[in-house]
C-alpha cells in the first residue's frame, strides 16, 4: 500500500506541471494586474508605475516569470498578497482551518443523514417511509444550493434568530476556551447543513439501491439458510457490502466539498477559502488565485488516490500493489 | 408412533405461488412426498418444474411478497413448518435442517472470511466460544476435503474455486450435524472431475452422520448411485414416486420413461440425446384440466386432455400420475371404479 501510493504521488508530479502552465496562462491571459486593482488614484506618475513594475518582475520575459513563480512555489514561496499585504502561505493557513471545519461539518451531516435514511428505506422499500424519503430527497436535489442557502439565511437567522447569518466566530469570545469553540460551532452548523444537504440526497437514493440489491443476493439467502436473524443479515451482511461504494466517494468529496465551500461562504460570509477565493479574483490579487487553484488540483488528485486507497482497504477483491 | 412422526420430513399437498401481473400462479402446484431418517430422496425433473421452489418452501426462504405458500402441510419431525414464523425458523435452519444452492460462485458474502462465515453458523445456534468455533471450524473443512484449513480459513471466497467454495457450503451445512441435508443441484455448476468428488464427499457424509438427504438433480446417472426412492417432478406436480431399483425397471409414467431414455449411454455411440420434444408450459400458460405433460406425450390418448389424473398407488409403496394406470383416474370417474373393483 506504501508502495502504491509512493507511486501515485510520483505519478501526479508530471499532471501537476501542466496543471501549473495552465494556471500560469489563464492568471496572464486575464486582463489587468494586481498592481492596477491596487494603484493610488492620487500618484499615477507612469515612472513611478514603470518602477513598480520592473521590481514586481512584471517586464520579464514570461517565460522567466513562470519559472520564477514555479521555483517560488515548490518551496512553499507562493509569493505576496497585493490586497492584504502579506505571504499568500500565510494568507491561506489563516483561512483554511475555518474552510476545513465546514467541511468536516458537512461531511458529517451528509454521511449521518444518509446512512440513517439510505438504511430505514432499503431495508423497508416502497413503504410510506421509503416514499417520504424519496420525496424529500428529490426536493433536495432539486433546490440548488445559493437558494437554499439564502432561503436559511432568511429563516434560520433573521426570522428565528437561532444561527448567526455570518462570520465564523462570535469576536467577543475568548480565543480556546470552550465558549469559543461553541461559538464556533454555532456559526458552522447553518452553512454546514446547506453544504452537506447538498449530496446526501444522492447518497441516500444510492445506499438505498444498493442495499435492496442486495437483498436479492445469493449470500442473502446463504446466511438466511444458516439461521441468521434478519436484522444481522441487513446490519452485517448487506450493509458490509453496501458501504463499500459509499467509503470511496469520500475521496471525491474532498474536492466537492471544497467546490461548493466557494458558494456557500460567498453567500454565509464565512472566512474561509472559497470566500478569499472569490475576492482575490475580483481584486485580481493572481498570486492567491494562482496559489488557491494549485491547491484545488492537488486535492482533486489527493482525493482521486484516497478513494482509491479506501476501495483498497474495505473491499478485500481489491488488491493494490 | 403416527406416520408424521416416523417420516422425518413430510411434504402434503404443498402449493407455492408466485404473483405476476397480480395473480398467483402457482410453480409448485399439490406436491406429497416424505423423506424417511437417513434416507437419501432424489428430486428429478426438468428445469423450471419447480424443484427450486419446492425446497425453498421446506427452508421458508421464498423472495418475500412475491410469493406465498397458499396450501398444504410441511411436517418436519411432526410439525409444520408453514405455521411457523420467521423466528421460530430460524432455530431450524441451520441447525436442523441444512441447505446448499446450486451456484457456490454467488452464494458466499465476497466481503467476509471463510472462517466468519462458517462461525457464523456455530455462534447462531449454540453458545460456543470465539477459540472453540475456530478450532470447530478448521476441523470442518477438513472432514470436507479442504487442504491447509488453517490458511484457508483466514481467506475471501474469491480466493477459492468453484469446488472449493462448495465444500465451504457443505461445511456450513453439516457444521451442527442436522437430521436433513437439502441439497438444491450441488454440482450443475461445477466442473465434471469436480461434480464426481462433491458427490463422493456428499455420500461419505451422509454414511458417517447418519442424515437424510434430498438431492434435487437433472442427472439419472447420480440418481441410480445414490437414490433410495426417487421423486419425479414435472410443472409443479410429483407424477411418479418409488424406490430406486423400483422406478429405473418398472417406470409407470410415460414422462419417466422419456427420462430414463435421455441418459447418455456411454457403451453406445449416439449422435444425440434422446430428449423429449417440446418444453415445460410456464406458469401462466398451465392447463387447467387434463395431464399438464398430455401436450408432450407419446402415449397421450383422448381422455389426457379431458381428465385430470390423481397421484395414486399403482404398485405397493409406487406411485404415480398418469391415466394409463385406471387407479389415477379421479375417485368419481366409472374407470377408478372398475380399477378398484377388480
Ligand atoms: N422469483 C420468481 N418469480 C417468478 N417466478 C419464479 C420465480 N422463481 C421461480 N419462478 C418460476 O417457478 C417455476 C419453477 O422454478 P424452479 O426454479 O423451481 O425450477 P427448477 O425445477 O428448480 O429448475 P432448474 O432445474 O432450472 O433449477 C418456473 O416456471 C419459474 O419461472
Ligand atoms: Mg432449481
Amino acid at each position: 500500500m506504501l508502495k502504491y501510493s509512493l507511486r501515485r504521488i510520483l505519478g501526479m508530479i508530471p499532471m501537476l506541471f501542466l496543471i501549473s502552465i495552465v494556471v500560469f496562462s489563464l492568471a496572464k491571459l486575464m486582463p489587468g494586474d494586481a498592481l492596477g486593482g491596487e494603484i493610488d488614484p492620487l500618484n499615477t506618475d507612469p515612472e513611478y508605475i514603470e518602477e513598480m513594475r520592473e521590481k514586481l518582475g512584471y517586464n520579464d520575459p514570461i517565460v522567466v516569470q513562470y519559472f520564477d513563480w514555479v521555483t517560488g512555489f515548490v518551496q512553499g514561496d507562493f509569493g505576496q498578497s497585493v490586497k492584504y499585504k502579506m505571504d499568500v502561505s500565510d494568507l491561506i493557513l489563516e483561512k483554511l482551518p475555518n474552510t476545513i471545519f465546514l467541511g468536516m461539518m458537512s461531511l458529517l451531516i451528509t454521511y449521518v443523514l444518509a446512512l440513517i435514511m439510505g438504511i430505514y428505506a432499503g431495508r423497508k422499500p416502497y413503504t410510506v417511509g421509503d416514499h417520504l424519503i424519496g420525496g424529500l430527497n428529490y426536493l433536495g436535489l432539486a433546490i440548488p444550493s445559493f437558494v437554499a442557502a439564502i432561503f436559511a439565511i432568511y429563516f434560520f437567522s433573521f426570522q428565528l434568530n437561532w444561527f448567526p447569518s455570518n462570520g465564523s466566530v462570535d469576536i467577543m469570545v475568548q480565543e480556546g476556551t470552550l465558549d469559543y469553540w461553541l461559538s464556533r460551532l454555532h456559526h458552522v452548523i447553518l452553512p454546514a447543513i446547506v453544504l452537506g444537504a447538498l449530496s446526501t440526497a444522492s447518497y441516500t437514493q444510492f445506499l438505498r439501491n444498493d442495499i435492496i440489491d442486495n437483498s436479492r443476493r445469493d449470500f442473502v439467502r446463504t446466511a438466511r439458510a444458516k439461521g441468521t436473524s434478519r436484522s444481522k443479515i441487513y446490519n452485517v451482511h448487506i450493509l458490509r457490502n453496501s458501504i463499500i461504494p459509499l467509503v470511496t466517494f469520500l475521496g471525491f468529496d474532498i474536492v466537492s466539498i471544497i467546490g461548493g465551500a466557494v458558494i456557500t461562504e460567498t453567500i454565509f460570509t464565512y472566512p474561509g477559502i472559497g470566500q478569499l477565493f472569490v475576492n482575490s479574483v475580483s481584486s485580481r490579487d493572481y498570486s492567491v488565485v494562482m496559489a488557491i487553484t494549485m491547491m484545488f488540483s492537488c486535492l482533486v488528485l489527493v482525493g482521486n488516490l484516497i478513494a482509491d486507497i479506501l476501495y483498497g482497504i474495505v473491499d478485500p477483491r481489491i488488491r493494490l500493489d | 408412533m403416527s406416520q408424521q412422526e416416523k417420516d422425518l420430513l413430510q411434504v402434503k399437498n404443498l402449493k407455492t405461488g408466485f404473483y405476476i401481473e397480480g395473480e398467483l400462479h402457482h410453480a409448485v402446484a399439490d406436491v406429497s412426498f416424505e423423506v424417511k431418517p437417513k434416507e437419501v430422496v432424489c428430486i428429478v425433473g426438468e428445469s423450471g418444474c419447480g424443484k427450486s421452489v419446492m425446497s425453498l418452501s421446506i427452508m421458508q426462504l421464498l423472495p418475500e411478497l412475491i410469493s406465498k405458500i397458499s396450501d398444504g402441510q410441511i411436517f418436519f419431525e411432526g410439525e409444520d413448518l408453514v405455521q411457523k414464523n420467521d423466528r421460530e425458523m430460524n432455530k431450524i435452519r441451520g441447525k436442523e435442517i441444512g441447505m446448499i444452492f446450486q451456484e457456490p460462485m454467488t452464494a458466499l458474502n465476497p466481503v467476509f472470511t471463510i472462517g466468519y462465515q462458517l462461525q457464523e453458523v456455530l455462534f447462531n445456534h449454540t453458545t460456543m466460544s470465539k477459540k472453540e468455533a475456530r478450532e470447530r471450524s478448521i476441523e470442518l473443512m477438513k472432514e470436507v476435503g479442504i487442504s491447509r484449513p488453517e490458511k484457508i480459513i483466514d481467506e475471501y471466497p474469491h480466493q477459492l474455486s468453484g469446488g472449493m467454495r462448495q465444500r465451504v457450503m457443505i461445511a456450513m451445512a453439516i457444521a451442527l450435524h442436522p437430521k436433513l441435508l437439502i441439497a438444491d443441484e450441488p454440482t450443475t455448476a461445477l466442473d465434471v472431475t469436480v461434480q464426481a468428488q462433491i458427490l463422493e464427499l456428499l455420500k461419505d457424509i451422509q454414511d458417517k452422520e447418519d442424515m437424510a438427504i434430498m438431492l434435487i438433480t437433472h442427472d439419472l446417472g447420480v440418481v441410480a448411485e445414490v437414490a433410495d426412492k426417487v421423486v419425479v417432478m414435472y410443472a409443479g406436480q410429483v407424477v411418479e414416486d418409488a424406490e430406486v431399483n423400483e422406478l429405473f425397471a418398472n417406470p409407470k409414467h410415460p414422462y419417466t420413461t422419456s427420462l430414463l431414455g435421455s441418459i447418455p449411454k456411454m457403451d453406445q455411440e449416439q449422435d444425440r440425446l434422446n430428449t423429449i420434444g417440446g418444453i415445460v408450459p410456464s406458469l401462466e400458460n398451465m392447463p387447467h384440466v387434463g395431464c399438464r405433460f398430455a401436450d408432450r406425450c407419446p402415449m397421450a390418448f383422448e381422455d389426457c386432455k379431458k381428465v385430470t389424473p390423481q397421484l395414486a398407488s399403482v404398485n405397493g409403496q409406487h406411485q404415480a400420475r398418469c391415466l394409463l394406470n385406471k387407479e389415477c383416474y379421479p375417485a368419481d370417474h366409472p374407470e377408478h371404479k372398475e380399477a378398484i373393483s377388480q
